[in-house]
């Protein structure tokens, strides 16, 4: 076990399943053996709005949030939200980008312009820290459900982490309706074999 | 066996293994899981009250029929609820009694950062203050004990960290087995707070305080952590998990009680270590008393100056680990770390401020409003989101309910401009009503519209009187907003289907012409219910129509993008519709002037 808490940080945009990654994060550091945080900041009820949650595993954990620079891990589910929470990462931390965007209200509105990906690219190289890219929602279309793509990240973290998949399959047999359990579980799969370890 | 529970989770299996049997509370941010978890367990009542006073009252009503009983409310719930509360204050209970306050550090979701711990010793009413689920589960657990044994309410204050995080708890085994209580007290000197009954309650409420004080230095919440002692820390709520995080090699004094303080425990305490800091979110509330009690704190130059007296760490906002740090390395505390931090993305983001949904049935009412140009009366709720660009047509909001009576006070102060109220329906069965009787009564010329999307909406959806059914999923009678609405004495009153931009905009101006108050009812559910979802059809725009006129983008649906695509003749993006956010809502087709905008119907009859 870490002798230090593992944080993690988890960004996306109303809608994405964000919440539920975070939960199945949680309830996979308590099973491990950890004590574990999880903090949401809970938007209002609108769709489209950023969603944040901060997740930390360890022997001990106190505070419930994650100070700018601590975080380990930075999983992303829509990359302008990537570059966005950016600074929450450590030096050498690592960023689990959904190769993804959504645009927001003041793009579609005309009034702001969503970022080219050279800009963000370079954004994220001048950060210090590791970029992973993985092709999330296309991934999870090629399985037949949009939805999945949260799961498609759980399984690339998985990888990442470096943590067999038994224990995830675990808490995501308990935390999905048993009819998209196994389309869940190929999104998983999927997505430990779309990174490299 | 730990479960991980949030905050509010906890609070609320808390109150169930504690035997409460009656809960009321009122939905707000970020209290409102608490009933909503609590409402789930098996013999237990719990409902919505249409709002905090309400519910404190039934709270209170059901302890003094003997049955545990708890009350949950967002901070400023508290100032609604306040008269119950000191008058419970000084007549104490049968059945323990707790009164749930979320604070809001940092207004993640408020108009203020208030800090409650002042109403418990404004009322004297002892106060506990978790720091994470398993203390909020021991803490609830406590309460009811604690209320009981000395025949007080107590005040469970929350923050929305402690509220919203998720960590580990150890449950209780079972629920407790209460004994039924005996026949309704008839103890009037106790429970009818005449002058003359008043007046011999305050000093037994006064001696109970002092009591509770005595009590506090041996309760098993208010404990010591001895580590090093060059730096001993004070702290409660939340503040214990950033103290521990940033000072781990500290000795702490973490207190559960807040309220009234230990003062021999903190003495010991302060006498055994070097230097003594105080580590508290928001107000000065211990760090104030425990000057009070002639405990040197370590100062950093001059004493803290008058009046705030919050010595090293803000007065304003939540913590995180970074800021306390970053506090106490300026006090002297720590050094540097050293560590470089990373500078944020040198590059323009564009914001995801909140807005409107698509499809919501607010969007129609704001814009014929902003064309109108009146000034417009807010409230609380998701019409609040009127104030954001492009329909910029709210211009006041305070609190719950303050709409229609701001409204009110401008007409009556002779502003040479009519004023428009806008109010929800949850908010309006709130505060809304003694407002309206008031328009009425004394006969000012306010329009107020009521925006009646069937359901609480800002919270997340929870029944409210006028929905047909109760938090418990019973079927519930519906408040007949109109016949309300005429009861209170408005005589000119209407009820029209929230996405009829005409017919909305065609009304007020012909109310407008007269100096009689009004109320117009806009009525369609939100867009987000299950049963509008399944109604959901996107429709499209048809280029060769659209000219780029700019008119629909002023409506602010998140679902109208500028095309790629100029219009010929006047270079302009021409508008497109984004298929994923499309409710089909029809507000846009309306306000096209070119028809280039399908409707449903329009829609379906295409092949």
């Amino acid at each position: 076990m870490q002798k230090q808490a593992l944080n993690f940080v988890l960004v996306g945009v109303g809608g994405q399943g964000t919440i539920l990654a975070s939960d199945v994060l949680a309830e996979l550091g308590l099973k491990l053996g950890y004590d574990v945080k999880k903090a949401e900041v809970h938007g209002m009820s609108q769709r489209g709005g950023s969603v944040t949650s901060h997740l930390r595993w360890g022997p001990q954990v106190f505070a419930p949030v994650i100070a700018r620079g601590q975080a380990d891990y930075l999983v992303a589910f829509e990359k302008l939200e990537a570059v966005r929470f950016i600074d929450m990462l450590r030096p050498g931390g690592t960023v689990l980008i959904n190769d993804y965007s959504i645009m927001p209200a003041t793009v579609n509105a005309g009034s702001a312009v969503y970022p080219r990906d050279d800009a963000l690219q370079a954004a994220l190289d001048s950060a210090g820290v590791k970029a992973v890219w993985i092709k999330g929602m296309e991934i999870a279309e090629g399985l037949g459900n949009s939805k999945t793509a949260n799961v498609v990240l759980l399984g690339a973290l998985s990888k990442l982490l470096g943590l067999a998949p038994e224990a995830w399959d675990e808490v995501l047999a308990g935390r999905v309706p048993a009819k998209y359990l196994e389309l869940n579980r190929m999104a998983f799969q999927a997505g430990r074999e779309a990174v490299s370890s | 066996m730990k479960r991980l529970l949030s905050g509010n989770e906890a609070v609320a299996r808390a109150a169930w293994e504690a035997g409460c049997a009656v809960g009321s509370g009122y939905p707000g941010t970020p209290s409102t899981e608490i009933m909503e978890a609590f409402a789930q367990y098996p013999g237990v009542y719990a409902e919505w009250a249409p709002n905090e006073k309400v519910a404190l009252d039934a709270a209170i009503g059901a302890a003094y029929a003997g049955k545990r009983a708890i009350s949950t409310m967002k901070h400023v719930g508290l100032n609604v609820a306040a008269d119950a509360f000191f008058y419970a204050a000084m007549t104490g209970i049968e059945a323990g009694l707790v009164i749930v306050s979320a604070d809001d550090p940092s207004m993640h979701s408020s108009q203020n950062e208030q800090d409650n711990r002042q109403f418990a010793k404004f009322a004297r009413i002892p106060c506990l203050d978790p720091s994470d689920s398993q203390d909020a589960h021991d803490l609830a657990v406590a309460a009811f004990d604690l209320s009981e044994q000395f025949d007080t309410p107590v005040l469970l204050r929350m923050t929305t960290r402690v509220c919203h995080t998720s960590s580990p708890v150890e449950l209780g085994e079972q629920r407790q087995n209460l004994a039924e209580p005996g026949k309704y007290p008839r103890n009037l000197g106790k429970y009818c707070m005449l002058p003359a009954n008043a007046r011999k309650r305050h000093p037994v409420i006064e001696a109970r305080i002092a009591e509770l004080a005595e009590f506090a230095e041996t309760f098993p919440y208010n404990r010591v952590e001895w580590r090093e002692k060059s730096l001993g820390i004070i702290t409660g709520g939340v503040g214990y998990e950033y103290a521990r995080e940033v000072f781990p090699e500290a000795s702490v004094l973490k207190l559960g009680m807040v309220y009234p303080l230990p003062r021999r425990l903190i003495a010991d305490f302060a006498s055994q270590v070097e230097r003594l800091i105080v580590v508290e979110e928001l107000d000065p509330f211990i760090e104030d008393q425990v000057r009070l009690m002639g405990v040197e704190l370590y100062k950093v130059g001059s004493v803290a100056a008058y009046p705030n007296t919050k010595s090293i760490f803000s007065i304003t906002g939540e913590f995180d680990p970074a800021t306390v740090r970053a506090s106490a390395v300026r006090a002297g505390l720590l050094a540097e770390d050293g560590q470089v931090h990373p500078a944020p993305a040198a590059i323009d983001l564009p914001q995801r401020p909140p807005v409107l949904c698509p499809g919501c049935p607010h969007r129609s009412t704001f814009y014929v409003l902003h064309k109108l140009g009146v000034p417009v009366n807010g409230d609380i709720g998701c019409y609040t989101l009127g104030i954001t660009p492009p329909l910029s047509a709210l211009h006041t909001c305070g609190c719950m309910g303050a709409s229609i009576g701001v409204a009110h006070g401008a007409a009556i102060a002779g502003d040479k401009e009519r004023h428009v109220a806008v109010i929800g329906d949850s908010t309006f069965f709130h505060t809304g009503v003694p407002a309206l009787i008031n328009v009425a009564y004394n006969h000012s010329n306010v329009i107020t519209i009521i925006m009646d999307n069937r359901v609480t909406g800002m919270t997340g959806h929870q029944e409210n009187p006028g929905t047909g059914k109760t938090l418990q999923m019973k079927p519930a009678r519906e408040v007949d907003m109109e016949t309300l609405v005429r009861a209170c004495g408005i005589d000119r009153v209407l009820t029209v289907e929230a996405l009829d931009v005409d017919l909305i905009e065609k009304t007020l101006k012909a109310w407008m012409k007269s100096d009689e108050p009004a109320v117009l009812i806009t009525r369609e559910e939100c867009a987000l219910l299950p049963s509008a979802r399944s109604r959901w059809m996107p429709l499209e725009v048809v280029a060769e129509k659209c000219n780029g006129c700019t008119l629909c983008f002023r409506i602010g649906c998140p679902a109208i993008l500028k095309s790629e695509e100029l219009d010929a003749h006047y270079q302009r993006p021409l508008a497109e519709i984004d298929p994923l956010l499309c409710t089909g809502c029809e507000i846009c087709a309306q306000v096209c002037p070119r028809d280039a905008i399908l409707f449903r119907k329009q829609m379906s009859e295409r092949v």
